[in-house]
This record gives C-alpha cells, structure tokens and sequence, in this order.
C-alpha cells in the first residue's frame, strides 16, 4: 500500500484541522500576554477561560480546578511530588501499581531515594490492579493513591470507581494517570472519587507539548513551577495560549464525538483481533478481552521479537509499536508484560496496533495480510520455532 | 537508525537456514534478553569452510550482523574465520547503533561457538579459540539512570 497506515495512536495522534485552525491566531495577530490589562490581551485571557471550561466540563468539574501543565509527564509528576511534599507530615507512604507508565513510576523511583516508601501493587493476567491487595497495603502513613486509568500497552481499563471508593474509605488521596483513557472513555471526577487526574493533548488530537492536572478544590498541594500568579500561581509562567486554545477545540471535538467514534473504533478492534487470533498460530492477546479502551490491541506472537516485526511493517508502510526490549532501550522487554504474567520471550514477541477513527477495514486487511507474512518469514528464521517444530 | 546495509541484511537475509548433519552448530544469547543465534557450519577435509547457515530470534541489527558474519566467513579457512571479529562485522555493515554492538559479538560468539563444536566433535584444538561463553551479555554494562 502506497499510503501510510498509522496504527500508534497511543503513542501520538495526528493533530486535527480543525485544531490547528483554531490556534493559529494565536501565534500571530492574537499574541498578548493573558495577564496583560489592556483589551488588546483580555481575548487571550478570554480563550484560555474557555479552553479550560471545556476540559473541565469533559471531566464533570469546574473550571478552578483545571491546571495546564507542559505535558501528562508533567502532570504526573506535579501530582506525586507536590502531594508527597505536602502530606509527609501525615506519612510516606505512597500506593501505586506495578502497570503503571514511567512518569509515575520513575517519580516513584525518585521519591523512594528521598525517604518515601512505595507499594507497587499487582495486577492480575488481564492487567487488573488486585484491589484486595491495595485495600490491605494501606497504612495510617499512606498519603496517596496513584493508579492509572487505562494502560498504555495493553489497554486494559483499571476499576476506577472501586479504588476511588476504597481511597475515600481510608481518607487518602487518589491520582490517576488518565492519559490514555481521557477522551476516550467517560470520566466524571466527582462519581469516581478521583482527587488528581493528568491528561495530555496530543493523545486526544491535539498539539504536543500540552496537559492538565485536575486538583480537587482543597486539597493543599503546592506549586511545581515557581515564578508568576499563573494558573492561580500553583503553575508559574506565561500561558501557552495557542496551545490551550488547540487543547480545547480537540476535547470539544474528542467529547462530541466520543459515543460514535469509540463505537467505531471498538467494531475494528474487534476485527483485528479476531481476525489475528483465528489466522496466526502461537498468538495471544495481551490485556482484558473486554475492558480495554476502544482503540487498544496487543498481541504477542511467540518465537520472534517485536523489532523485526516492526522494522518489517514499517517496510509496508505500518507504523505500529512493541514491548521488546530493543524498542525499550533495555534488556528488559515492557515491564507491563512482564507484570502480567508473560514469560521474557513472549513478552520480547509483542506488538501494539493503536486505531483511530479515520483507519479503515482496507487498511486492517492489508495489515492482517502483512502480520502473517512477516510472523511467518521471522518463525521461518528463528531457532525458537525451529526447536519448537523439533520437540513437536 | 539503520545504515542501508543493515537495512539489506535484515530484509534480504544471506545464508539464512540451516544445516542437515552439520560439520559444527553453535547456538549463542537468550530468549530472556531478545536474542539468539545459531550458526550451523559445514567444514571440508581440508578445514574450508564449505557452507554455512544462521537462525536468528533477534532484533533487525540480530539478523544483519548474522547475516553479515557467515558472508564474511563462508569460503574461509577456520584460521581465517578465528579472525572475523565483532568490530569487522560492524565495519562490513557501516557501523551499528551503539546500543546494538552486543549483537555484533553475538555474532562472533555464535561463530566461534559453532568452531568449538567443530572441533570438540572431532577431537582437534583449535589454535586461538576459547571455549565460547554461552551469554555474551554476562559481561555488558550499561548506563543507569537515576531518578
């Protein structure tokens, strides 16, 4: 196929049309500093109002307590560390899953060298946080909660409402890492018990370089970045106000449509993931069958490592991602594999397709048709699969 | 990330298969850490290297320096293949990642473990050749990073 079929939405989206139109004049005529008194800079102060009314109102809460932040990374990492700041009178005790992303876990990492105590909690075979031991890894000292939405690799959706009802039961603070999941599932801040959410724009269609934290009106954690009295003075430095503009416009667009596309995109993952289990032997299916997000598939083909595979599709113009530990940078495939269960050969053998509403049947097709070509030539040069056929 | 030649060997892998009643067969790495090669290796009376063939579970970098090593050995005497080092594997492909190196020793390791074989069966020393660690990512360092 001539055209490019991206399959790694998860990783980024393509920003919208709409999106970059209705930043643009924001880069140009329209580029006053919101904090400025004249008329001149009160429409930029205005936009960012607004843009800020829509992402709260897509989280069921108002717009105070919406803070834009450089990034999901960012966010994160605000959350975990101002909260551990605030609360260490109370405890160092911080409650997290073993899933999680890095900008959790290597904030985690960075606050255990610094006198913190983490519990990183299990997750079952499908990717589910095991929330009897998170209920019983609770302990006076425990400050917070952190637990993704829904997983980057595999999908699969955590069950939020439940920990938010265990957090309120033992008075501790719950974040989650919605990264993936904002915009592409419902949330509402007040019926899930969530305290902080972080969020990032480009995984909605819109521009790199943006987020948000939602921070429940009182709760005391401070600022992350110092200097002015921007975002109420807990995120210091000028708005990037085209940004937010283009962040707004992707969640209007990402909430209006959100019930049609989510239907859409969930009738070709079912496809893909049928069609791939049916028609490639030794294949399974990383994550929960049916709680995962809408737009999630991860398979892992045994006997062969996921470079090849992708370095392969990439050759037929497939951009997909994987787990192993070639695309990591370690010598460790996804420790999200690894957490559920996967032995390191089988988890090194993963691949993620991530859809969007724009991908077509066509497309899955083609796709289907080159997985089992490349699965095949790679079996056909593995000593895995050769030793395989042997004992068989 | 990779040179054109890499590329080549990747896509267009020479010498991959195997070998029926190999004269040597070495198999070197683990699944655990993302790669495994096997060389097979068919040597003639007078020590020529008359054939030879991999397996690779591995990474694109895996399966080119592979592919590259039994060019470079394929027709050699096994003196000749003793000299067929890591770093000219590299050379021979314009060079590697550097997170990628450890596959080029791999695929020397395999080589060499192949010529262990070789020799163990038919009871002869090779000059030169030490018995082949079975993991060649036993001795590799890497950076860490602190949080």
């Amino acid at each position: 196929m001539e055209k490019k079929i991206y399959l790694d939405n998860a990783a980024t989206t393509k920003t919208k049309p709409e999106v970059v139109d209705a930043m643009l004049p924001y880069f140009s005529e329209l580029y006053g500093n919101p904090s400025s008194v004249y008329e001149f800079a009160a429409q930029n102060k205005k936009a960012l109002d607004e843009a800020r009314l829509t992402i709260a109102n897509a989280i069921g809460t108002e717009s105070a307590e919406v803070y834009f932040t450089g990034g999901g990374t960012e966010a994160d990492n605000w959350a975990l560390i101002a909260t551990a700041e605030a609360y260490e009178g109370k405890g160092k005790h911080i409650i997290t899953s073993k899933i999680e992303h890095h900008a959790i876990l290597h904030t985690c990492e960075y606050l255990q060298k610094r006198g913190f105590e983490i519990t990183y909690v299990d997750v079952d075979e499908n990717g589910v946080v095991k929330l009897d031991q998170l209920e019983k890894a609770i302990r006076p000292t425990t400050i917070l909660i952190t637990i993704m939405f829904a997983n980057n690799e595999i999908g699969t959706i955590q069950p939020i409402k439940e920990i938010g009802a265990i957090a309120k039961k033992y008075k501790v603070l719950f974040h989650t890492d919605a990264v993936q999941a904002f915009g592409q599932l419902d949330i509402n801040v007040d019926e899930l018990g969530i305290d902080m959410l972080s969020a990032s724009a480009h995984k909605v269609n819109g521009p790199k370089g943006i987020g948000f934290l939602y921070i429940r009106k009182g709760i005391k954690i401070r600022s992350f970045i110092h200097g002015g009295a921007q975002e109420r003075g807990r995120r210091a430095g000028t708005e990037n106000v085209p940004f937010a503009v283009g962040f707004g416009k992707a969640v209007e667009l990402a909430t209006t449509t959100m019930k049609e596309r989510t239907k859409k995109e969930t009738e070709l993952r079912e496809y893909l993931i049928k069609r791939v289990l049916a028609e490639v032997p030794y294949t399974r299916l990383n994550g929960h069958r049916t709680k995962r997000l809408p737009n999630n598939v991860n398979f892992s083909f045994q006997f062969i490592e996921g470079e090849s595979l992708l370095i392969m599709l990439d050759m037929n113009n497939i951009c997909a991602s994987s787990g192993s530990a070639c695309t990591s940078g370690s010598l460790d495939p996804s420790h999200v594999l690894l957490s559920i269960g996967l032995p390191h050969e089988i988890a090194h053998g993963s691949l993620r397709l991530t859809l969007n509403e724009d991908n077509t049947m066509e497309e899955l097709d083609y796709t289907i048709d080159k997985i089992k070509e490349t699965v095949d030539k790679l079996r056909k040069m593995s000593p895995l699969y050769e030793d395989f056929v042997r004992r068989r | 990330m990779y040179t054109k030649k890499v590329m080549d060997h990747f896509s267009n892998p020479r010498n991959m298969g195997e070998i029926e009643n190999p004269s040597g067969i070495g198999t070197v790495g683990n699944a655990k850490c993302g790669d495994i090669m096997r060389m097979y290796l068919d040597i003639d009376e007078n020590g020529i290297i008359r054939d030879v063939k991999f397996k690779t579970f591995g990474c694109g970098a895996a399966v080119a320096t592979s592919s590259m090593a039994t060019e470079l050995v394929k027709g050699k005497t096994i003196e000749e293949a003793l000299q067929v080092t890591n770093k000219a594997v590299m050379e021979a492909l314009d060079g590697l990642p550097p997170v990628k190196v450890h596959c080029s020793l791999l695929a020397e390791e395999a080589i060499h473990a192949a010529l262990w074989d070789y020799a163990e069966k038919n009871g002869i020393k090779i000059e030169g050749l030490a018995k082949p660690k079975t993991d060649i990512h036993e001795e590799e360092e890497r950076e860490e990073i602190v949080y």
